[in-house]
């Protein structure tokens, strides 16, 4: 049967289901993850007694609230990646401006991740004091 | 050339439909949540980087302008959680049909306020971080 795409989308890569269902899965993923991560950490951090370095850093220094906080870091900004990528998808209009706009959106979201991550990781392993 | 019409097409679309309102609330508060996981992932680096950068990133974050923004924080928190699990709901393929929609809407924006009292409640009274 003749495909009904028109030669531009094949080569443009788009328009096929196919690569949709990758989105929308790891959207819903990272939401199921984020919904007792985003509840855990804002009970958490209403919990805590003050928010001086002390207090704080000995917080993150138990490694379950590290491993948390890092999973945090990396599903909220993972999620969140998502959802700007498909308000600069409706919103910005212009092949040009669209694809450079995503670029950036994507590489400050790996900015805000690694730092996230590493910073947790320094105060764990207690090299923030 | 011909002009096409353009999605989204604000100009067409009645703004108070609660169908509308609740699914652009939620990208906004996704949005802002965004916003907020730079303010995070900021006060993680302070912390990182030793007691004395902390107590200058501190003093930034405790401005009484900022308070504001951390009830704001909780509001779109409180909202873009519940909406969401109207979301993951729906993906199981409940509560799509219009009557049903329509009561989830209802529960979504009275469940997310009271979740922000609550929490905001809870932040600004039984919380010792005003200090």
């Amino acid at each position: 049967m003749r495909s009904l795409r028109s030669p531009l989308a094949r080569v443009l890569g788009s328009g096929s289901a196919k690569e949709g269902v990758h989105h929308w899965w790891a959207q819903r993923l990272t939401s199921v993850a984020l919904v007792p991560l985003g509840v855990w950490f804002v009970v958490s951090l209403l919990s805590l007694p003050a928010l001086d370095h002390a207090t704080v850093a000995a917080w993150i220094g138990h490694l379950w609230t590290a491993v948390f906080l890092i999973l945090l870091v990396l599903a909220g900004a993972w999620h969140s990646q998502l959802g700007v990528r498909v308000v600069v998808e409706d919103y910005v209009h212009g092949s040009g401006a669209k694809a450079l706009t995503l670029a950036l959106v994507t590489f400050f979201h790996v900015i805000v991740a690694v730092a996230g991550v590493l910073a947790i990781l320094r105060i764990a392993l207690g090299g923030a004091s | 050339m011909t002009q096409r019409p353009l999605s989204p097409h604000l100009g067409v679309y009645r703004m108070y439909r609660y169908t509308l309102l609740t699914s652009i609330l939620n990208r906004a508060t996704g949005l802002v949540l965004s916003a907020g996981l730079i303010l995070l992932v900021y006060w993680l680096v302070a912390i990182a980087s030793g007691a004395e950068a902390y107590r200058g990133a501190r003093q930034l974050l405790s401005l009484g302008v900022l308070k504001a923004v951390y009830l704001v924080l909780l509001a779109t928190f409180a909202y873009h959680l519940v909406a969401g699990l109207r979301h993951l709901i729906w993906d199981t393929g409940h509560g799509l049909e219009r009557e049903q929609a329509k009561r989830s809407a209802a529960l979504v924006v009275i469940a997310s306020i009271l979740l922000f009292v609550g929490l905001a409640w809870w932040a600004l009274h039984a919380g010792t971080h005003t200090s």
